[in-house]
């Protein structure tokens, strides 16, 4: 078994990206993702890594390059936060439409204004629809093993889509956390080289990302959801691999202390630690409370999430982003998987981590406790500000 | 092409609807699109060939008699060939009702 070391989560997401051993990085710098990107550009710089590293002059570009380096076959990779990942929306839809197997570190950031370079979901939730797979991490042992499994499941014949690996800005990627990394013999053996079925090259021309008259756009439309809907089946096979070589289990949703509990408490991301922490406490108290965390959020896990949610009588999800004038995202999400269920829960949709703001063990028992009570249940709000000065 | 574009149910859409027929782009029925076309009266036509070089569909082509005509079926009647002609043999008419 390899040794853990004390190491910076941004550096250790460099590191295991030189494992897999990329061809092309094309990465504008941003934080909180800056850390990221300069230590894979130094890697190259002291040829420790044989890629090309294309310093583009914005993510707009970053994401361009990386298509024509896609679409070329070459393993691509790129990173980016916030802003940087709005800026890139457009291009996004290409990546994804052109089915390109391109795998991105998103260190997620609030969008400005007011401006604010700290963490919550925003930049996250506002790409849910671009087609891409994305992955969701707590700590940093997560980044190194989901930025790996990320290359295997984006460049999977049955898949080849493009992957984001969602760390929490600041919170994740600027702590120094012990990590494990992987053996990088151990990491080509479960990573093949890619070999994408559709490149450009000469010797079979095609023509990628043409238009679409409305004649054929709904079949080219359908065609990619319906393979969109068979990529959980593999990214499920794909982690149940890497449990057998590296001994870690990933699933679309995780249970933590649920079974047989009437209420839950929802996460994603960093806080689901801190969550869990609360959620010991208040089991040694007594109540009745687990937790769920969601780490794939597309494409959405509703069977896993149908599965846990059995028998759970009140759902309280904490969301780190706001949808002005509906409400947190992943607790409609929730709210439609659970509507064609028989025994409905109650869906309690809670809003916080804002910007970078903490969320204490304290608040977090402080959220299940008002969950729980039924204070809340029919007073016709759609959700709740957490922690916010009246 | 193996079928026509209506015919194409989702499963023949390829990975990333990539096209994997060089040149179909040919197949593909611009002229449908314009509301006026170029009429020529080619007395004045010098055979200069400016109608040619600036046609943004590049569908002119020198007929047998050494004038220069557009390809209807590609043709878009942007006017820019009218508006180009130095000795003014193009005139842009509106396109009757098929
Ligand atoms: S009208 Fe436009 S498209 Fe048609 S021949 Fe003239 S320049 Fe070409
Ligand atoms: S530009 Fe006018 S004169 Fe010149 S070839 Fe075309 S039609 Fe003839």
């Amino acid at each position: 078994m390899s040794k853990r070391v004390g190491v910076e989560v941004s550096i250790a997401l460099g590191d295991a990206v030189k494992m897999v051993n990329p061809d092309v990085i094309a990465a504008y710098p941003i934080t909180p993702q800056t850390h990221i990107v300069e230590h894979l550009a130094e890697l190259v710089a002291q040829g420790e890594l044989d890629a090309e590293y294309v310093p583009v002059e914005s993510e707009h570009s970053a994401m361009s390059a990386c298509l024509g380096s896609a679409a070329a076959g070459a393993r691509t990779f790129t990173a980016t936060a916030g802003q940087g990942l709005e800026l890139m929306h457009e291009v996004l839809y290409v990546a994804s439409g052109m089915r390109l197997p391109i795998v991105m570190a998103v260190v997620n950031r609030a969008l400005s204004a007011p401006l604010s370079v700290w963490g919550d979901h925003s930049d996250a939730m506002a790409v849910r629809d671009t087609g891409w797979i994305q992955i969701f991490t707590e700590n940093g042992q997560e980044v190194v093993d989901q930025t790996i499994c990320a290359f295997k499941i984006a460049e999977h014949h049955d898949v080849l889509f493009p992957v984001m690996v969602h760390l929490d800005g600041f919170h994740l990627s600027h702590v120094i956390e012990p990590i494990e990394m992987p053996d990088e013999k151990k990491v080509c053996e479960y990573l093949p080289a890619n070999t994408n079925p559709f490149t450009l090259h000469p010797s079979k021309p095609i023509a990628m990302g043409d238009f679409a008259p409305p004649v054929v756009f709904t079949e080219a439309k359908w065609a990619q959801e319906k393979a969109m809907l068979g990529v959980k089946k593999v990214i499920n096979e794909i982690w149940d691999e890497f449990a057998v070589k590296f001994g870690r289990t990933y699933k679309p949703v995780e249970c933590y202390k649920c079974e047989g509990v009437k209420n839950v408490l929802v996460t994603m991301g960093s806080y689901s630690e801190t969550a869990m922490t609360a959620v010991d406490n208040l089991r040694e108290k007594g109540e009745d409370i687990g937790l769920i965390r969601i780490r794939l959020w597309r494409p959405f896990p509703f069977e896993e999430l149908r599965a846990v949610l059995k028998g759970v009588e009140n759902v309280i999800v904490l969301d780190r982003s706001i949808s002005p004038g509906a409400s947190g995202t992943v607790a409609s999400e929730i709210k439609s998987a659970m509507y064609t269920e028989k025994e409905k829960p109650t869906v309690k949709s809670y809003i916080g981590g804002l910007g970078g703001r903490d969320i204490t063990v304290e608040g977090f028992e402080d959220l299940i406790k008002d969950g729980i009570s039924d204070r809340n249940e029919y007073n016709g709000i759609e959700f709740q500000m957490v922690g916010v000065r009246e | 092409m193996a079928k026509a574009e209506h015919e194409l149910t989702w499963k023949d859409i390829e990975i990333g609807a990539v096209v994997t027929e060089p040149g179909n782009a040919a197949i593909y029925k611009t002229g449908d699109w314009r509301s006026q076309k170029p009429d020529y009266d080619f007395k004045r036509c010098i055979k200069c060939g400016v109608c040619y070089i600036f046609c943004p569909e590049a569908c002119i082509h020198q007929n047998k008699a050494g004038f220069f005509e557009a390809d209807f079926y590609y043709c878009k009647g942007c006017g820019i060939c009218a508006y180009e002609c130095p000795t003014r043999v193009i005139t842009m008419r509106e396109e009757t009702e098929k």
